[in-house]
């Protein structure tokens, strides 16, 4: 197999999985911010904070409310990780591996491309907003299940495998992230921890598996723990890294690549969520995020150079 | 309604399958007799399959419009071309010896050039040429054949004569639609498949991965075969793609290739760098190798020339065979032939007037209106002058260039391009034709069976071009007679 058509694959595969992730962000703050407080000093420019676009963010837009950030992430042309640019990357990197991928993929990206286009102004209003994204994460779950079930499971399907977790396991460390921040702004940490938490389990549509599995009832210290530890919750950062692994073992050359993602799965395993304010569940959170980008170097530099 | 051929009247053109109002040719008459028993609803219904199935098959050709380039559907007519296996051999005959002596040619041009000494061919005429490399002079590529890979145009005179009009040995495409044409009538007209020994094409890919490896440095056992694209804004991406799948093949970029210290070419894999003995490339010389030629291309290899002069890696078309792609040098293929194979031309050019002999020129200057002018090296249709579809204005522009750059010119009759019947709105109806058989040669020799032809859609055009209103055909080489 080509390295350039691995790491388009692989591209391919970050982009679906972060446009999806883009809109369910967007969604759940959504949500989060009808039920809190007016009090509260949670606002919208969280948002490009936890994407890493607030310099950018900034520079374009003087008035940060809800209008300019929900443009900002899903339409906004300058910034490379928005919505719209996130689903163009995608259908540009399926265009050009196109002899690799079944005759579908390339149909199906191509109709999410031309209906996000067509429809995302009808999301920056509050009304249209829940339509919209919703058809757009299922679409984009439509498009990770064609890729599973239509294309030989080779080395082509492990860099989609690779690709998609990597994104995921950094989505969620991000949602983690804004949970973090937003106990950091809130002066009452009891009622409003019950919805900042439960908004970010709905946003990795964690809600019902964690109610299903965590007895208790919703506290930051435990949703953390799932989020970041539970092995068989699909999205946490433990269960992504045990994906990746199992994908990069069946890949040519890839003695070196383990390293870093097992390194990054034991600084998951030794973190103790119990013992971590909203501080240092930043930090952690910030160390795991290097991991995840040692880990992506590493790849990138073992197939795709 | 069903079709009455009495209707269909090609008038002064040779018509590949009517030879008069109500008479087909014999080994057409199996098809027209069968389309006679469908209704023209039916055979539109059959057109419309035609259509679904070259969509589903995804069959694109990319044009560029508007800043952007899309891909359109490929646009196929469903009334198939025929020709009698006997009138076949011949021409199949013509094309090996045509590209024998080129091939023959081009190998004496870059070493002893016995055929200028023995003045044959003018001295100025090669070193003025737009497809001489310096860089080629004294290389020994394999089997001594440099255009591996021909694709030849041909076309019917109203008296029937099939002439070659010229030659492509650059990066001649077209033969992934000829292979899709035929995939699609087996499709929508299963039916005449049963009567008719029709000559199949598909082995194609075979044929050229046989080539291929045959030209192939070193003993290697199972030599690595790619073929090299410019990529997906290329119009003939499509085919780039098919022929790659269709050998099994590797379809790779320039920046998928480096060329190591000891002059060796690899592509990058995931498995590390792997060994590349034969190219395939479709990309023209000067963008093959920056260090080479054009040294800002970033679709070619840097090195890859070294390697090549070392016989580290073969490369498809080899450089510098576009020598042999230019109209004047097509003028003296009849000469080329005679002079290396001492044998008749089995094919006839078109009568062909060159601009750098001032009586030809004369001629030429004097009888535009009948006549096509036609530059030396450019490829596609662009920049000629078809004289009875002229203006004056056009007329007095064209005397200016060639008075200007007479070696670049050269004046041919305007032929009657025949016709073949061709499903519009309503009826069948006369459509101009041409016809593009591809040859193959490495340590054998090897032509289409048939090959693509592609067809005038509008009424009384001549240009065949898919991007200016040009359709295709599928071709019928039949044996019926065993």
């Amino acid at each position: 197999m080509l390295s350039r058509v691995a790491g388009r694959i692989y591209w391919m595969a970050r982009y679906i999985e972060r446009a999806e992730n883009t809109a369910r962000l967007v969604n759940t703050y959504h949500f989060l911010l009808l039920d809190l407080p007016r009090s509260t000093r949670i606002s919208w420019d969280i948002l490009p904070v936890i994407t890493g676009c607030y310099a950018l963010f900034s520079e374009r837009y003087q008035r940060h409310d809800e209008r300019n950030t929900v443009k900002f992430l899903l339409a906004d042309d300058s910034n490379p990780g928005s919505l719209l640019n996130s689903i163009a990357s995608a259908r540009e990197n399926c265009r050009t591996s196109r002899e690799v991928l079944p005759g579908q993929a390339w149909e199906q990206i191509n109709e999410l491309l031309l209906y996000a286009n067509a429809h995302v102004g009808d999301a920056l209003p509050r009304r249209g907003r829940f339509n919209f994204l919703t058809e757009v994460i299922h679409r984009c779950q439509q498009m990770t299940g064609l890729l599973a079930g239509t294309m030989s499971h080779d080395h082509s399907y492990d860099f989609v495998r690779i690709g998609r977790n990597l994104e995921r396991a950094d989505m969620t460390t991000r949602v983690v992230d804004i949970g973090a921040m937003s106990m950091q702004n809130t002066d009452d940490s009891g009622s409003i921890d019950v919805h900042v938490w439960t908004s970010m389990l709905r946003a990795l549509s964690a809600y019902q598996m964690y109610r299903k599995d965590m007895q208790p009832g919703v506290h930051c210290v435990d949703v953390v723990s799932y989020l970041l530890q539970n092995d068989y919750q699909p999205r946490s950062v433990a269960h992504c890294l045990d994906q990746i692994e199992e994908s990069l073992g069946d890949l040519p050359l890839h003695k070196e690549t383990l390293k870093p993602v097992r390194d990054t799965r034991h600084r998951v395993d030794r973190i103790k969520p119990e013992k971590l304010d909203a501080v240092k569940l930043h930090q952690e959170v910030d160390r795991l995020q290097a991991g995840i980008s040692a880990i992506h170097n590493r790849i990138s530099k073992t197939w795709f150079a | 309604m069903t079709i009455d051929w009495k209707n269909y009247d090609p008038g002064e053109f040779y018509d590949e399958l009517i030879s008069t109002p109500g008479y087909a040719r014999a080994p057409a008459r199996n098809l027209t007799a069968w389309l006679r028993s469908l209704s023209y609803e039916e055979l539109q219904a059959r057109k419309v399959d035609a259509e679904l199935a070259i969509i589903d098959k995804g069959v694109t050709f990319t044009v560029y419009s508007d800043g952007e380039n899309i891909d359109r559907a490929w646009p196929f007519d469903i009334i198939p071309r025929v020709m009698p296996i006997r009138e076949w051999r011949v021409i199949e005959a013509g094309l090996k010896q045509r590209l024998q002596a080129l091939n023959l040619f081009i190998d004496d041009l870059y070493h002893d050039r016995k055929i200028i000494r023995d003045r044959v061919i003018p001295k100025s005429l090669i070193e003025k040429s737009r497809g001489f490399r310096k860089e080629c002079i004294g290389i020994n590529p394999a089997h001594g054949v440099w255009a591996n890979i021909c694709g030849s145009d041909l076309v019917r005179d109203c008296d029937g004569t099939v002439y070659v009009l010229e030659d492509n040995l650059r990066v001649p495409s077209g033969v992934s639609y000829m292979i899709e044409n035929r995939e699609v009538t087996k499709r929508v007209l299963p039916e005449l498949f049963e009567n008719n020994n029709i000559l199949p094409v598909d082995d194609y890919p075979e044929q050229l991965l046989d080539m291929l490896q045959s030209i192939a440095p070193g003993r290697r056992k199972q030599p690595e075969v790619v073929v090299l694209t410019p990529g997906i804004y290329n119009s003939a991406y499509f085919e780039h793609a098919f022929l790659a799948r269709s050998m099994g093949a590797e379809l790779v970029e320039g920046s998928d290739l480096v060329v190591d210290k000891d002059d060796y070419v690899f592509m990058k894999t995931i498995q590390g760098l792997a060994r590349v003995d034969v190219i395939y490339r479709r990309i023209d010389d000067l963008y093959l190798d920056p260090e080479a030629f054009l040294p800002d291309s970033e679709l070619g290899v840097p090195g890859l020339m070294r390697a090549w002069r070392k016989g580290n890696v073969a490369l498809a078309n080899a450089p510098g065979c576009g020598v042999a792609d230019d109209k004047v040098v097509y003028s003296y293929v009849p000469d080329i032939i005679r002079y290396y194979l001492g044998e008749d031309a089995l094919l006839p050019n078109v009568p062909t007037y060159r601009c750098n002999d001032k009586k030809q020129r004369e001629y030429v200057m004097a009888n535009l209106e009948t006549m096509v002018v036609k530059p030396a090296n450019e490829s596609g249709g662009y920049g000629m002058l078809v004289g009875p579809q002229s203006s004056a204005t056009e007329r007095e522009a064209f005397k200016r260039l060639i008075s200007k750059d007479p070696r670049n010119y050269i004046g041919q009759p305007a032929l009657k391009l025949s016709t073949a019947p061709t499903l519009c709105d309503q009826t069948l109806e006369p459509r101009h034709l041409d016809l593009r058989p591809f040859i193959l040669q490495g340590k054998d020799i090897h032509v289409t069976a048939g090959g693509l032809t592609r067809v005038a859609m509008n009424k009384g055009s001549l240009v065949v071009n898919s991007s200016q209103g040009g359709g295709s055909k599928d071709t019928w080489v039949v044996d019926n007679e065993g």
